[in-house]
């Protein structure tokens, strides 16, 4: 069991949980604070008999693995702020084209090259918006190793399950602390395999008809069904369409395939809720001061509670709704200006109590942050 | 198999205008991969954006139509999962060459082994008649109204350059050779580009009063010769049709193979 227990960044937590999941073919390009994922692979992959490949950009990095997954391998990229934006255009392709695929983005502030080596969670909003088009998308966090590989690995499950992208948003606190990982038996956490065809050659395979449970099973390519694939509004042939029935279908299919399990997709954490009068929300790095806040005050006696995210988006609306109900102010922590906030304020109830506790200069926010804008919200001075 | 039969008709009738050059490679390249006896089942074509990369949803092989300049970064990532497919990736001269520059010259770079035909017709024509990286100096477009100053790339030598390890040029009136270079790039270990000249009447032609359909492809016999012809010699502004490189240099993914076994033996 000792060699299942390691002392790593959270990077690495992350390729450990992609490994465990699956994961066998990775395309990424050097940006901090993300690299070390790409260096972990060049070593890990080749190993097990896997695929690694350091492409000319960004850009070439999603479109690379996403042609991978098209043959059926699990696949993953990694990059930080600039590069995530690279991303975009070719993460709305996997979209549109329902591709399985893991990207991580280990935040770091912005906007621009902004502040490489410092942690931020200022990516929230473009994880959800930033490719162009209505559509819908799966972003999820964490805030400790053990975590970073759980969601890692629920991601990889999320992707194959939907036939999406699925975001990784961790940030460079998280990415670059050390701390313990325990790495769980094979078996112990569920893993989602590919849903493939059973339709035999030779009969009409449409890759883009969903089956009545809304799941699409895929044929790799280089097996017995040819099929075109396009970014395109299409067919259940994969073949190009105008026609507006199609394009009206699709694009409900794909935001509606997320958006209407919500509630089945969110992941997230609660501590003291029970009876909490004062509700902290946050998650990443920023969720790890929240809990030590809700820990002292409650020895204290304060009746703080924390509800940690872990899914960012679809965002679990009801899910903060009901957290939120009652509660005599509702703090989002976070390192940005208030992107989950907003989220936040338009699920509860009363949005007049819903406040920000963040810091955006590149510095972790400490506890000692969130006390004194718990105090000033309480109308008590710092 | 009939050439035919590596089509969907049920996606037919095309899109391409009357008298494109494009209809000519896809014939071109539909006799070279029937020359060769391949099995639908284990050729890959991605295409990017614009007329030429529509030729993907045409055929009926296992297509990716993908984005605007990253067709090759998408084949890079399905050759490597899948060496042992075919990769053809056909593309427009604005889609290779400008957008697509970087992924151009790094898939040549890396010499993996993928056939790369750029259709170049020196325009961007589905957004209806820009210049492009390869339309020249002094070509009117719907951007450049009194001339083109852009100096264009020489496909061939930009290949060469960037350690393409098959490279060559032809013309849609030579539909022969098109077949021909298109079996040799297939069956070349290595990045292969061929530089397919190509007519568009509708935008090019039009702006450039260069005339009809087949006074394009009639300029392209006029003003083609094959490499080191007394022709070319007697005339240095004929363009050379022909295969300018066929070398070997390791090839990208055999050479990844070589890294798996060492650190597979690295473990024991």
């Amino acid at each position: 069991m000792s060699e299942n227990k390691k002392f790593v960044q959270g990077n690495e937590a992350c390729v450990e949980g992609a490994l465990y999941a699956g994961l066998d073919f990775f395309a990424g390009y050097p940006i901090t604070p993300s690299t070390e994922i790409a260096e972990i692979l060049s070593y890990r992959l080749p190993r097990i008999g896997g695929k690694f490949i350091q492409m000319e950009d960004e850009i070439a990095s999603l479109c690379a693995i996403i042609g991978a997954s098209l043959t059926g391998r699990k696949v993953m990229t990694a990059t930080s702020g600039p590069g995530f934006s690279l991303m975009q255009e070719a993460l709305g392709y996997a979209v549109m084209a329902e591709i399985p695929c893991v990207i991580v983005d280990v935040q770091r502030g912005g906007p621009s090259t902004g502040i490489p080596t410092h942690g931020s969670q200022g990516d929230i909003n473009q994880a959800r918006w930033g490719t162009h088009g209505d559509h819908a998308i799966i972003a999820m966090t964490a805030s400790n190793h053990q975590d970073v590989f759980a969601v890692t690995v629920e991601a990889f499950n999320l992707a194959e399950t939907y036939r999406t992208p699925v975001i990784l948003l961790f940030d460079e606190v998280v990415g670059h602390m050390r701390e313990r990982l325990v790495i769980p038996e094979p078996g112990v956490i569920p893993l989602v395999d590919r849903l493939r065809t059973s339709v035999k050659g030779g009969v009409d395979y449409h890759p883009y008809l969903p089956r009545e449970d809304g799941r699409l099973p895929m044929s790799d390519f280089g097996s017995v069904h040819r099929y075109n694939v396009t970014g395109l509004f299409h067919d259940m042939w994969g073949f190009p369409s105008a026609e507006p029935r199609v394009i009206h279908g699709l694009l409900h299919h794909l935001v509606d395939k997320l958006e209407n399990r919500t509630n089945l997709i969110a992941r997230y954490k609660e501590y003291y809720l029970e009876d909490a009068e004062h509700l902290l929300i946050s998650y990443g790095s920023a969720a790890r001061s929240a809990r030590h806040v809700v820990e002292n005050r409650r020895l204290r006696g304060e009746k703080l509670g924390l509800l940690e995210l872990q899914t960012l988006w679809p965002f679990p609306e009801n899910i903060v709704r009901e957290k939120c109900a009652g509660a005599k102010s509702v703090i989002v922590v976070e390192q940005n200006m208030g992107q989950i906030m907003r989220e936040v304020k338009l699920a509860a109830d009363e949005p007049q109590k819903v406040f920000l506790a963040n810091r955006i200069d590149g510095v972790f926010i400490t506890p000692t942050d969130i006390v004194n804008i718990f105090r000033l919200i309480q109308g008590k001075g710092v | 198999m009939a050439a035919k039969d590596y089509l969907r008709e049920r996606f037919f009738p095309h899109l391409w205008c009357p008298g494109c050059g494009h209809g000519m490679v896809l014939n071109g390249m539909l006799q070279a991969v029937e020359k060769l006896g391949m099995s639908k089942n284990e050729i890959v074509m991605v295409s990017g954006i614009g007329c030429s990369a529509r030729i993907s949803g045409y055929v009926d092989f296992h297509t990716l139509h993908t984005i605007h300049g990253r067709a090759l970064a998408f084949a890079t990532g399905v050759k490597m999962s899948r060496p042992e497919l075919n990769l053809i990736v056909p593309m427009g001269d604005g889609d290779a060459l400008a957008i697509g520059g970087n992924h151009f010259i790094h898939a040549a770079r890396r010499n993996i082994d993928i056939t790369a035909i750029v259709m170049n017709n020196r325009i961007y024509g589905m957004t209806g008649g820009q210049f492009s990286p390869l339309s020249g100096p002094g070509i009117r477009a719907t951007t450049a109204p009194f001339a083109n100053i852009d100096y264009s790339f020489d496909v061939v030598e930009l290949a060469k350059a960037a350690g393409a390890t098959f490279v060559a040029r032809t013309t849609s009136y030579h539909v022969q050779q098109i077949a021909d270079i298109i079996k040799k790039a297939i069956l070349h270990e290595g990045f292969s580009v061929v530089e397919i000249l190509s007519q568009c009447p509708t935008y090019f032609g039009r702006k450039n009063k260069a005339g009809d359909a087949v006074d394009m492809v009639r300029w392209f016999k006029d003003n083609t010769t094959s490499i080191g012809s007394k022709g070319k010699q007697e005339n240095p502004d004929l363009i050379e049709r022909g295969i300018f490189v066929q070398t070997e240099r390791p090839e990208y993914c055999s050479e990844y193979d070589k890294i798996v076994e060492i650190a597979v033996a690295g473990q024991s």
